[in-house]
């Protein structure tokens, strides 16, 4: 009997749809204002799309807006920013995230559900809150720093908020959970015996570690990196409650060109062409990915 | 039978040269005294003894959870014993890692490390004792052809067969030349027909390296065939020490004699004794049995007599002469091609089994279901057991 192909169709229909209806719709939308030009009107923006004389369709499409970000080293500078803090979040959280998945995954089972739970339960705070009970932690005269002159470690306060530390304090915080919990789903499935194995040829815990734990545990790694480095690239809620003026992120960057000059296709070509920015490294790592599996 | 029952004799006799246990002269290559292991308040471990010889292939037999692995992964220096001391080649292994013990051990799921082909799996051992590299592509090399798998060096193990995976597995231990190479139920996971071939192929290789294996396994069968000696173990301790010959033909009390292949129990009472020989009155059953060798028995005391059910006649009519025979009805028959096996219930009710070789060819039986049989069996072929 052939599987009811229309129901199952069905079921798959509704995210389908979803996508389609919230995530394909807008970025059409953005990606048509990005090739119109400024005007001061309502909306914002000149039509892409002009009958002229009631029968002929013209199509006006301005690059120029593509043009502007490559000439203003503004939002070069931005995109490089970014992807410089998302890098070394990223480093960081792994560097934190490893060791914790690894000790999670190697616990009881009982400790193990326990201990999972400390992971998500930030979750159940809204995240604007938890950024900005960072600013109560990182200020001047704020808890860190009581703390540090009250242990008598430092004699005046250290400035942190406002600065490129605490935007990284804020980053690596928030997305720490989404680096660990991959990186548990894969060092969960890792087999012991083949830890016994290493052991048993001879191989030095700290060996084992990088001749088998580690290149086991890749894509455990690859999708945590995934999961901090993408948002953290476009992040815009931590560098503007933590951030100083200089920190200069392209999130920001696009709120600015949106609500500051209101000037709707520049922030649209700045969104697309961040958008070109990941998803096109993205892609290569999944053909790549492919290969490996096909092999 | 009659050379087992020398065999057993034997001490007094000058030992031969592969049979080192024989000899008192002889240092064990590994010794393990008094070793106890616990996980919490479960012994998995109890108090257990045992010297195995340089080239032994010795088996550590029994059911599940009677601390075979655990004996063997403290072997291995995955676990500590909680008391006792265990000595390879005269060195106390405790403490010693067991990345710094010159074992190696061939895993249950073979554990070949997915990410590598097979000559790198190989190598891995190696690459540990930083070799030079021209060393250990030699000696990977020799490995596989050792297990005739040098055709497949560079596979991955996900594109290898089970059988090809054990040699694997197999020659990754191997290849480091340990002093005791430890094989968690190697053959388990291959097919029965893949599983003989194997066993024998083990063994030939064994002897060709010459390196003492010390092997766990649940399958009788395989311990019997591949080993120099087994120890059955039940309950964290060790039953009975022996060659095959000996555990099978000289059960030491009756957990051996039913762990190790299909056994018939006569309970009774000691009624008198002939020098060495003893007579055992059944309930039910006439006249007294009649056991030689039956070592220092006393009169009214409970034994059990054991034989196995290839060392029952089965005739239709009363043979004469028989030491032992007693009267029963056919109630079951399998044919198994070669043998067949029958259960005769006797007058007494009890269930006995005989197997008898089937050497006529004829479809036929000359003993059928619910025919009256006489079972007959020689005083040599029992063995008495007194627990």
């Amino acid at each position: 009997m052939k599987p009811p192909r229309f129901g199952r169709g069905s079921v798959v229909a509704i995210p389908y749809l979803w996508l389609l209806l919230f995530f394909l719709v807008p970025f059409l939308i953005v990606l048509k204002i990005s090739f119109a030009e400024l005007q001061i009107a309502q909306p914002p923006f000149t039509p892409l799309f002009n009958f002229v004389d009631e029968t002929y369709l013209q199509i006006t499409l301005a690059v120029s807006n593509y043009a502007y970000l490559l000439l203003d080293d503004l939002y070069i500078v931005a995109y490089l920013n970014s992807v410089k803090i998302a890098f070394f979040s990223t480093i960081f959280c792994l560097l934190l995230g490893y060791p914790i998945a690894y000790y999670i995954a190697r616990s009881h089972s009982a400790k193990r559900s326990l201990l999972l739970m400390l992971i998500i339960l930030p979750f159940w705070t809204s995240f604007l809150l938890r950024v900005y009970a960072w600013i109560g932690i990182l200020k001047t005269e704020g808890f860190l720093n009581n703390f540090l002159l009250s242990i008598g470690i430092i004699n005046e306060p250290i400035v942190m908020l406002h600065t490129d530390f605490s935007v990284y304090v804020g980053i690596v915080y928030s997305y720490l959970p989404f680096m660990i919990l991959p990186l548990y789903a894969n060092l969960e499935k890792l087999d012991n015996s083949l830890l016994e194995a290493a052991a048993d040829l001879g191989a030095r815990p700290w060996r084992t570690f990088l001749a088998v734990t580690l290149p086991l545990s890749l894509p455990g790694i690859v999708a945590g990196s995934m999961l901090v480095f993408i948002p953290a690239v476009g992040e815009f809620v931590i560098p503007a409650l933590l951030g100083g003026a200089d920190t200069l992120m392209i999130g920001r960057v696009l709120w600015d060109e949106f609500f500051s000059n209101r000037d709707w296709p520049v922030a649209s070509a700045v969104a697309i062409a961040l958008l070109l920015f990941l998803v096109i490294p993205i892609m290569f790592f999944q053909r790549y990915q492919l290969r490996e599996e096909g092999r | 039978m009659e050379t087992s029952a020398t065999s057993r004799d034997r001490p007094s006799s000058r030992p031969p040269a592969d049979e080192p246990w024989r000899d008192p002269e002889q240092q064990p290559y590994i010794a393990i005294e008094k070793v106890t292991k616990k996980f919490g308040d479960f012994v998995a471990v109890n108090g257990v003894d045992l010297n195995i010889y340089k080239k032994e292939l010795f088996c550590l037999l029994g059911g599940s959870g009677c601390g075979k692995t655990t004996l063997l992964r403290m072997l291995a220096g995955f676990e500590q014993p909680t008391s006792g001391r265990i000595l390879i080649d005269g060195q106390d292994m405790a403490g010693i890692p067991p990345y710094e013990r010159p074992v190696n051990m061939m895993f249950q799921s073979y554990a070949l490390f997915p990410h590598m082909n097979v000559s790198q799996n190989i190598a891995f051992g190696l690459k540990q004792d930083r070799l030079p590299r021209a060393e250990v592509a030699d000696r990977v090399e020799e490995a596989l052809a050792l297990v005739q798998m040098s055709d497949f060096a560079k596979r991955k193990p996900n594109q290898l067969s089970g059988g090809q995976r054990q040699r694997i597995a197999l020659a990754r231990a191997l290849v480091k030349r340990p002093k005791l190479l430890l094989l968690d139920e190697p053959l388990s996971a291959l097919d029965k027909k893949l599983r003989e071939e194997t066993q024998f192929e083990l063994m030939n290789i064994q002897e060709e390296v010459g390196i003492t294996f010390v092997v766990v396994t649940h399958d009788q069968e395989e311990a019997m065939t591949l080993s120099t000696r087994i120890a059955v173990m039940n309950k964290g301790e060790v039953e009975q020490v022996g060659t095959p010959t000996e555990i099978y033909e000289y059960p030491g009390n009756r957990f051996v004699a039913q762990f190790i292949g299909t056994i018939n129990i006569f309970n009774g009472q000691v009624t008198a004794m002939e020098g060495d020989s003893a007579h055992v009155a059944c309930k039910g059953l006439e006249p007294d049995l009649l056991v030689e060798h039956a070592g220092n028995l006393r009169v009214g005391q409970s034994v059990g007599i054991a034989v196995r059910p290839e060392k029952l006649t089965l005739s239709k009519s009363p043979r004469e002469g028989a030491a032992n025979q007693v009267k029963g009805m056919v109630t079951d028959l399998g044919y198994l091609g070669s043998l067949s096996v029958y259960r005769v219930t006797l007058e007494n009710g009890q269930q006995v089994q005989a197997v008898a070789p089937n050497i006529l060819r004829s479809t036929e039986r000359e003993i059928d279901w619910d025919d009256e049989v006489y079972i007959s069996w020689s005083s040599s072929s029992a063995v008495v057991l007194t627990d």
